[in-house]
């Protein structure tokens, strides 16, 4: 952000007086004067959240300030937590997502590397292909998903529909064709003497897959499971379209279903729930992101 | 180790013909540099004996094997890329022995092999480092040491040089024929540099728009060159062109090159060329070494002539003279001490027992 910003401010700004300290010293106060703003913006809900979570529902609808907590209290969280239905929901979602993390690499890992690599007739249309079908936004797919799902159901027999596993079937088509393409682009990147020595070693095409174009891509990979994640974590339409008993909810679904009755709002419980909710996203995200920045600077500097 | 053969090797990518029926024997233990200039289908030729290329036509073979269908694992070679190839995410031990274990060999032998071939090319000291912590020099002795320790029968190298600065690569050109003559197998190396081709080969194959133009040791091509473009190609700076004519002047057989400068062939010379038409439109190929100031005493076969300098390069050991005769430019080689100076007039001699004489229409050297 900051090089960015560095970038755009540097040439603009008149030489005459100044030099690249004084352009830098500006395009610096210019890049935080905009961070900062961009901070507050998206970090206000969060907190306004934290504030409201930490909140009696006496306190939330008294006319107080609603930015200040005058009675903190923890009753929310310690309802939550101790409720079985709550805990169900989390359980489902944090399935569901670790499920569909793994089928989507186990898909797209190998797709990716076959349209990177084994140029065969039709793969570079097949590529686009995969990144046209995630152009299609779920809002459109999810009558026609429903009515396939129905029909699989009525043949084979197995209950599909309001079954929290349903999700495994339906999250991937949104998952599987970004991963596939990112992976594309990563796999790409990797110059192709590097298979093609691995060919000369003696690797077969899955040893270079496992051997050399997984660790060498690792950081596109942990870009793409934390994208699988987030998504299958975040979902709503899908889970509030096929799942309706309480037991096969998903945490998004879950919360919202359960917590809002008629027009009764819980919003203690809402925010603490959303809070808890986004708790397992943000811990994966820090640790991965380390990760992250580690596989992409590993032996970067001269020893 | 084995010889390598192809028999009328032809490489089509759709319409384009890249590489066009050649034939090529290797022998064991040789060194071979295939040499010619960007999209001469060196590279090409090279790759499909390494199974990376399909083969349109013909036969590639390796110790008597035909291997056209064999998969590059099964070939027994090894190759050593330009960029290096190097598995980033492996240290330089285990980049050296991966394709050693994949072929599950015992873990001793793997240590084994590994550490005489980091012995032979002085990188025992960077085994446990990852290729991101080494110079361009170290990685290419690690490619290298790759190639060595899975003990192939055939080396390739696709220049390998070229992403090295000029001083490390005469450096690396000395290790790299080094290791040639301690381990003797046979190496097809491929490369766009004349004169690594000249230090490294034992014989070089000259190749240019898909075929090969003459195949012979560095002193052949120099000194008996087939054709213009082997002439051209091979020796930096590179030889001279001039537009010329024979002419009998009284029963002697004389070369014509200006309207004021004609010299008197050597006796070797002008039997050789008596037989020509005097109407053929020829080229005298000249090298700039055999252009030089003119001495006391001329030998037999050198003939002098005055000339004024375009330019003139010091290179400490000798100075290159650039001039024009009758518009062609022409390049020279003399002694710094001989006063040779920008703009200034200068009497040159031509060593004729060193000349070429070209067909200018047909390319040969007659």
């Amino acid at each position: 952000m900051s090089t960015l910003a560095i970038d755009k401010a540097g040439p603009s700004r008149k030489v005459k007086y100044g030099s690249m300290s004084r352009d830098r010293t500006w395009a610096l106060r210019w890049s935080y004067f905009f961070l900062v703003l961009f901070a507050i913006f998206f970090l206000t809900p969060p907190v306004y959240m934290l504030i409201t979570s930490l909140k009696s529902s006496a306190e939330i609808s008294a006319a107080t300030n609603p930015w200040w907590v005058f009675h903190p209290t923890l009753s929310n969280y310690v309802e939550l937590l101790t409720s079985n239905q709550f805990l169900r929901f989390f359980w489902n979602s944090a399935i569901v997502s670790i499920v569909v993390v793994i089928v989507t690499m186990l898909i797209s890992i190998p797709a990716a590397f076959a349209l990177a690599r084994m140029k065969f007739w039709g793969s570079a249309t097949l590529a686009t292909g995969v990144f046209l079908t995630y152009l299609i936004p779920d809002s459109l797919l999810f009558i026609p998903l429903f009515k396939m799902l129905g029909v699989v159901q009525d043949v084979t027999g197995i209950t599909l529909l309001n079954r929290w596993y349903v999700l495994l079937f339906v999250y991937p088509t949104l998952t599987v064709p970004f991963c596939t393409w990112i992976m594309i682009g990563y796999f790409a990147s990797i110059p192709k003497e590097l298979d093609e020595a691995a060919l000369i070693d003696g690797a077969s095409w899955l040893q270079t897959l496992t051997r050399i174009f997984i660790p060498v891509a690792l950081p596109g990979l942990i870009a793409a499971t934390i994208f699988a994640f987030t998504v299958s974590w975040a979902q709503f339409l899908y889970p509030l379209v096929f799942t309706t008993s309480v037991d096969q909810l998903v945490l998004p679904v879950g919360i919202t279903t359960t917590l809002i009755k008629g027009d009764v709002f819980n919003w203690g419980q809402i925010m603490t729930g959303a809070l808890l909710g986004a708790a397992p996203p943000l811990i994966i995200y820090a640790f991965l992101m380390d990760y992250y920045i580690a596989g992409l600077t590993a032996g970067a500097t001269k020893g | 180790m084995a010889d390598v053969a192809l028999r009328k090797v032809v490489k089509r990518y759709d319409d384009v013909e890249a590489v066009r029926g050649i034939d090529l024997d290797i022998a064991d233990h040789e060194f071979i540099v295939l040499v010619g200039p960007s999209g001469c289908g060196k590279s090409t030729t090279l790759r499909m004996i390494a199974g990376l290329e399909d083969i349109s036509d013909g036969d590639i073979m390796i110790g008597g094997d035909v291997v056209n269908d064999v998969p590059p694992k099964d070939r027994d070679i090894a190759m050593v890329f330009q960029n290096y190839a190097l598995y980033p995410h492996m240290t330089v031990a285990e980049n050296m022995s991966f394709g050693l274990r994949l072929k599950h060999y015992p873990k001793a032998e793997i240590k084994a092999r590994v550490t005489e071939a980091a012995r032979l090319l002085d990188i025992t000291d960077l085994i446990d480092r990852k290729p991101k912590q080494l110079s361009g020099g170290q990685r290419q002795r690690v490619a290298m040491g790759r190639a060595i320790v899975r003990n192939p029968k055939v080396f390739l190298f696709d220049e390998p040089l070229s992403n090295l600065d000029a001083k490390l690569r005469v450096q690396m050109r000395i290790e790299i024929k080094k290791v040639h003559q301690k381990v003797r197998t046979t190496t097809v190396y491929v490369t766009h540099d004349q004169v690594e081709a000249m230090t490294l080969a034992d014989r070089v194959v000259v190749m240019n728009k898909g075929k090969i133009e003459q195949i012979g040791t560095p002193n052949e091509l120099y000194h008996k060159p087939a054709t213009r473009f082997v002439a051209g190609f091979i020796g930096s700076p590179a030889m001279n062109f001039l537009p010329c004519r024979l002419e009998d002047v009284g029963g002697t057989l004389q070369l014509r090159l200006t309207d004021r400068i004609a010299f008197a062939l050597p006796a070797a010379r002008a039997a050789r060329y008596n037989a020509l038409p005097r109407t053929d439109k020829l080229l005298l190929g000249i090298r700039p070494e055999h252009l030089t100031e003119a001495h006391a005493h001329l030998g037999p076969g050198i003939e002098t002539f005055d000339t004024v300098l375009d330019v003139t390069e010091p290179m400490g050991m000798e100075t290159l003279v650039y001039f024009g005769l009758d518009g062609t430019p022409v390049c020279g080689r003399v002694d710094p001490n001989a006063g040779a100076k920008d703009g200034a007039p200068m009497r040159l001699a031509m060593d004729l027992n060193n000349m070429h004489l070209l067909n200018e229409e047909t390319g040969a050297v007659l």
